[in-house]
């Protein structure tokens, strides 16, 4: 194959990718987190990470909204790559939603104020306009008559949804999902599913790391086990929990299964 | 249980008020209430009677004689044939103008270490870190008084100042600068100073509203600097220059003509400053540390950038935190000036609580003076916070 022909396959295969991770490889200081991670997310594919703690997740998915450095290798989202442009970057983050763990959202500003926000500042959408489309997904996440309350008079799963609100409102082509449910009680992780749910039905790019696994086996196109800093195992859902190929997996999902 | 309720209704009326929740609270009032007003009653009136005994009454008389003392540095018209009231005046003339520079130079200094202590650059994270700490272990009367010694003490007499540009002399007399006299096209540059004023709020407004309206951004900032500073700056220029500046010359032994800035003033303003300000820095510090790492990266990851990060997520939610204890260190700064008597800057405890107590004997009613005196700035300064952290605090919750 010529040189040539080898680059335009590059440019229409990255228009199928949402998400290509190439040959990536980070550390902090000494210590090397990701090791030699290849990943490719085509559009509007929906992918479920787990793994033991520790084994760089979250590092991981932060890293393809750059909210984490990654040293060597290849990151292209939806077309642009990311380096140290800073105009890459905004371009990057303002196109990929990300839902973390403890909901981070702005406790001075009401739900409404959370979500309009980014469209106001960033996409310079009219207030009215930001209002409105704000009022769109709050309702789809299903708390449309808490719009002016303060986050911190809301209970944890709504706050979740808030948080997915949020980041919706900004229109993303890929939503990064970092735990969302593991800092819920029992009866709120459901409400967040299912809002999470609904949203895998719309064709949207999901990455999401969980340990959720009834949810993997209803939404995910594909689950990714990692351990130490690598991708050990990825297959489809059935395949993944009835089949697992490496004991890694295999003892992982006995752990998480059996608890 | 049901024993419980049914003995309640015996238990004696006494019992009963003082186990009420409202009443108790109540009634600890009036009691408090009524101790204190007897102490000062009697408090008052043994004063008034001792005072009686020894041939004194209270009057407020003597502010209108003549103080018969003379006063370095006066904001207005005083000599020593004016009235001890005029003397009053300006002692808090004197307060105020240094309590505000004073707040000025502090604020902007104290917000500049918080900055830089939170700064990842090593050397200047640690240079802030040790002056913060020197700083504020150091009594403050002892910077005032280091700063006056330098100033008299190591710069030269007025024959050998150090000149600045032939316009400035610094002396141990004092900093001799020009002095302003305003031609009559001046009051169109102050004019149109104001009027960028008017027309910066006017316009914040508005670029708010077009905002809203149809998402448009204006460099607010910048628009607003050019109208309050460029503008008046370039109409300076144009109208040709319209202040004469009077340069100081050295006549004989000292320098005449211009205005001086008087040592004890200036130690007093730079070391008040400087000290309150480490306490202002650890202040800001400490409420933008206070906002947690995850706010800034969800706002990061929403696509904001790093300047829309710290106005609109981390700034106000960090004022909240620091208004209060910087509200503390403006109170402080305005008392910790009446230090001013120990190198002789005539404050108002060096003017009505000092020579003018000391000449009359009027000890009762200069001290109350000078107390309420205090007690109004602090008043006054208080519940301007107060009103201010209220407004950002509405805005929040
Ligand atoms: N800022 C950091 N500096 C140094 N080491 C870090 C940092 N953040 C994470 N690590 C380390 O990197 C490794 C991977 O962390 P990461 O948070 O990605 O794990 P994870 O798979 O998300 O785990 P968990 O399930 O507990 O969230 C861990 O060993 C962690 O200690
Ligand atoms: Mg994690």
């Amino acid at each position: 194959m010529t040189e040539n022909a080898q680059s335009t396959q590059a440019t229409a295969s990255s228009e199928n990718y949402a998400v290509i991770i190439r040959d990536m490889h980070k550390w902090y200081g000494e210590f090397h987190v990701l090791k030699d991670v290849n990943l490719n997310v085509t559009k509007g594919e929906k992918i479920v990470i787990c793994g033991p703690s520790g084994s760089g997740k979250s590092t991981m998915i932060r890293c393809i909204n750059a909210l984490e450095e990654h040293q060597q290798g290849d990151i292209i989202v939806d077309g642009t790559e990311l380096t140290n442009d800073l105009k890459n970057i905004d371009a990057v983050r303002s196109e990929v939603g990300m839902v973390f763990q403890h909901f981070n959202l702005f406790p001075h500003l009401t739900v409404m104020e959370n979500c309009t926000l980014a469209p106001i500042w960033v996409r310079k959408t009219p207030k009215a306009e930001a209002d409105s489309l704000a009022m769109e997904y709050l309702e789809r996440v299903k708390i449309p008559d808490q719009a002016n309350k303060y986050p911190g008079q809301l209970s944890g799963g709504q706050q979740q949804r808030v948080a997915i609100a949020r980041s919706l409102c900004m229109r993303p082509r890929i939503m990064l999902f970092d735990e969302p449910t593991s800092a819920l009680d029992p009866e709120m992780i459901k409400e967040v599913l299912d809002v999470m749910i609904e949203l895998a039905s719309e064709g949207i790019t999901m990455l999401c790391v969980t340990h959720e696994m009834g949810f993997a086996k209803t939404v995910a196109d594909r689950v990714i086990f990692m351990d130490g800093g690598e991708i050990i195992e990825e297959n489809i859902p059935d395949e993944f929990f009835d089949n697992p190929q490496h004991d890694r997996t295999k003892l992982f999902l006995s752990q998480i299964l059996n608890h | 249980m049901n024993e419980a309720i049914a003995s309640q209704p015996q238990r004696n009326i006494v019992s009963r008020l003082w186990n009420d929740k409202e009443t108790r609270s109540v009634i600890i009032q009036i009691i408090a209430f009524a101790a204190i007003f007897a102490f000062f009653f009697f408090m008052v009136r043994n004063a008034i009677s001792n005072l009686e005994s020894i041939g004194k009454d209270i009057s407020l008389d003597f502010l209108s004689q003549p103080s018969s003392y003379d006063i370095s540095q006066s904001l207005i018209e005083y000599s020593s044939r004016s009235t001890h009231f005029r003397a009053m005046i300006v002692g808090i003339l004197n307060t105020l103008l240094v309590a505000v520079f004073g707040v000025i130079l502090a604020t902007l200094v104290g917000f500049l270490l918080g900055v830089l202590r939170l700064s990842k650059n090593w050397l200047t994270n640690k240079l802030a870190y040790v002056y913060i700490e020197y700083v504020r272990n150091v009594p403050v009367l002892l910077h005032i008084l280091l700063l006056h010694g330098i100033i008299v003490h190591a710069l030269p007499l007025p024959k050998n100042a150090i000149n600045l540009g032939d316009t400035a002399f610094l002396t141990n007399r004092g900093f001799f600068i020009p002095s302003p006299s305003f031609e009559p096209l001046f009051w169109v540059v102050a004019g149109l100073f104001v009027a960028g004023i008017f027309f910066s709020i006017w316009f914040s407004r508005y670029a708010h509203k077009v905002q809203d309206a149809t998402g448009r951004h204006y460099p607010v900032f910048w628009i607003n600097l050019g109208a309050i500073i460029g503008i008046p700056v370039l109409a300076y220029f144009i109208l040709g220059s319209p202040i004469i500046w009077e340069i100081p010359e050295l006549k004989g032994f000292n320098y005449r003509g211009g205005m001086v800035v008087r040592p004890e003033f200036v130690a007093l303003w730079i070391a008040l400053s400087l000290y309150t300000a480490a306490f202002i820095g650890e202040i800001v510090r400490a409420g933008i540390s206070a906002i947690s790492w995850g706010q800034s990266e969800a706002a990061a990851a929403l696509g904001l950038s790093r300047g829309r990060i710290l106005n609109l997520v981390v700034i106000p939610q960090a004022l909240r935190i620091i208004i209060p204890p910087l509200t503390s260190q403006y109170l402080n700064l305005t008392k910790n000036s009446s230090l001013a008597i120990a190198i002789g800057y005539m404050d108002i405890v060096a003017t009505i609580g000092g020579v003018t107590l000391n000449q009359t004997g009027r000890e009762m009613e200069s001290m109350t003076i000078v107390l309420l005196l205090y007690l109004t700035f602090s008043l006054l300064i208080s519940s301007f916070m107060n009103w201010y952290n209220k407004r950002i605090k509405l805005v929040e919750r």
